[in-house]
């Protein structure tokens, strides 16, 4: 009993970690309509960067975030206005291809430069501090602490969204780019910072995952594939919707992997397929009327 | 001086010309109907002022500056603002952030919340929920509201009397002279025709992307109108 308590435990912790992938996809979906196939690489993309930073200058892992959240946001910025604005329009298909060559790009590029070694980002004693519930029963400071993260990310981007000059700009960009031009909001330029705040978050997800987990030039894809389904799972536009796909996708590959081994991803898949079965909309999907 | 003095423009969909040389020219204060049938190309023209289409012209000044090239999000910032053809709302935005949006630019003046809700009381009552949930001579009151907001020189609305009811086309219409006392200068496109004559210092009919006839109404016969709008 108190295994399995433990086992739908660490699944909500890792829960926290997904819906960092899937609010940053999120983002970019719900702003310009964009679906980013390099998500995941680029999630690699910072855990690498972070790993060079380290390198360099020997800081600890949460450290390097100062370095690594603005080089992500900038980047961020000049590939929206300097690729991808370029991509959007009525069709979706040309974006969906520029940022699947790009994944190819990045993949590639980090397997010359970095080989295709797996790394880890080390953080020292605090990787595997415990607390202990009951007995039996303890769970990790880390895993924790990347929940506490997700939680605080999502609370903040709704406030960021609802209550602010940016947020709103933001919004009225989504609904209609042209009518947003006539109130003097630049939709190029908010497209930039709409990228360049995803891949903050991408920044944070990437050096918390690569802290807690292996990772090669190769693991874009999956996490990609994770972030798909926690945001859909949840339901495209809605933030608290990320955090609870996150969860659920985390505890079923718990519960498969606590079944065996195996069983980890597959368990993912099949959740995602149910939810799909009974709600096709995702969860918590934003009603709005277009 | 004109506020607005505009020579030979001709704007293109592609291949297909949709203005063949409007000149046309608004003083400060002054308020201009533009009418004509659909097609006529007066929405193209209002276009082509806030820069969201392109077009070319011998002259395009706007209080003494020319406008050519600018990009339409910069046009607001400079004192020229559009209320759409069907209002246009942002649906994720509440009536409220609705409005405040329309002042993004913080070109300062004498508009505000406060002064919008005195013009259009039944707003406020209503500041909280989706702009799309208004009716429709509501959402008209936003989507005015909301270009107001930016402190326009030049305020261009596009089809006010749209689908609505001639009822709540007088309560719209009824406001425009309040933001006439303001200074503001308006321009005015409109397919109903009377509307149009009752507010306007002057009137521009448009017909197949130029200008049939213009001048003052009370100079203006109604079989002159009628030629001009249908063509002969």
């Amino acid at each position: 009993m108190i295994e399995w308590a433990n086992t739908i435990i660490q699944g909500i912790l890792t829960g926290g970690l997904y819906a960092m992938f899937a609010a940053g996809l999120a983002i970019i979906f719900g702003v310009m309509r964009l679906v980013n196939i390099t998500h995941g690489d680029l999630i690699v993309l910072a855990a690498f960067i972070a790993m060079v930073v380290i390198e360099t200058t020997g800081v600890n892992p949460f450290v390097s975030l100062l370095a690594v959240i603005p080089i992500m946001f900038v980047f961020g910025y000049f590939l929206q206005r300097g690729i991808l604005n370029f991509t959007l329009g009525d069709d979706l298909l040309p974006p969906l291809l520029v940022t699947f060559g790009l994944s190819i790009v990045i993949q590639n590029l980090l397997l010359e430069i970095f080989s295709a070694d797996s790394q880890r980002l080390k953080a020292g004693s605090f990787e595997v501090m415990s607390i202990q519930l009951t007995e039996g029963l303890s769970i990790g400071v880390f895993p924790l602490v990347i929940f506490i993260v997700a939680l605080v990310m999502i609370i903040g981007l709704q406030q960021l969204f609802n209550r602010t000059r940016l947020g709103r700009a933001f919004r009225a960009t989504s609904d209609d780019a042209t009518t947003a031009q006539l109130m003097g909001i630049n939709h190029k330029h908010i497209f930039g910072l709409a990228m360049g705040l995803a891949l903050i978050l991408v920044a944070i997800a990437g050096v918390l995952m690569a802290v807690r987990t292996n990772f090669d030039p190769t693991v874009g894809p999956s996490r990609l594939l994770f972030a798909f389904e926690a945001v859909i799972m949840g339901g495209l536009g809605s933030l608290w919707g990320t955090l609870i796909g996150g969860i659920i996708l985390g505890v079923a590959q718990n519960i498969g992997a606590k079944i065996d081994p195996g069983w980890q991803i597959l368990f993912g898949h099949i959740a995602f397929l149910i939810v799909l079965v009974f709600r096709p909309n995702g969860l918590f999907p934003r009603t709005r009327d277009d | 001086m004109s506020l607005l003095e505009i020579e030979n423009l001709t704007a293109f969909y592609g291949d297909f010309q949709a203005l063949f040389g409007i000149s046309l020219a608004i003083d400060k204060g002054e308020t201009v109907a533009a009418i004509g049938a659909n097609g006529a190309g007066k929405s193209t023209f209002l276009r082509a002022i806030t820069g969201l289409v392109n077009f070319r012209a011998d002259k395009f000044l706007y209080d003494g500056e020319t406008l050519s090239g600018r990009q339409a999000c910069d046009i607001v910032g400079l004192g020229i603002a559009m209320v759409p053809e069907g209002r246009r709302l942002f649906p994720s935005l509440s009536v409220e952030e609705n409005l405040i949006i329309g002042g993004y630019n913080q070109r300062s003046g004498n508009w505000n919340l406060a002064r919008v809700y005195q013009m259009f009381p039944k707003l406020e009552q209503r500041k909280d929920i989706s702009g799309t949930a208004l009716s429709g001579g509501e959402q008209q009151m936003v989507a005015i509201g909301r270009a107001l907001m930016s402190n326009p020189d030049i305020l261009l609305c596009d089809e006010l009397s749209l689908g609505l009811a001639p009822i709540i086309i007088k309560d719209i219409y009824d406001a425009l002279p309040s933001i006439q006392a303001e200074g503001v200068s308006l321009l005015v496109v409109e397919q109903d025709i009377n509307q149009a004559l009752a507010i306007a210092d002057r009137v521009y009919c448009f017909q197949e992307g130029r200008i049939s006839l213009s001048g003052k109404p009370e100079e203006l016969s109604k079989d002159q109108i009628a030629a001009a709008y249908f063509g002969k």
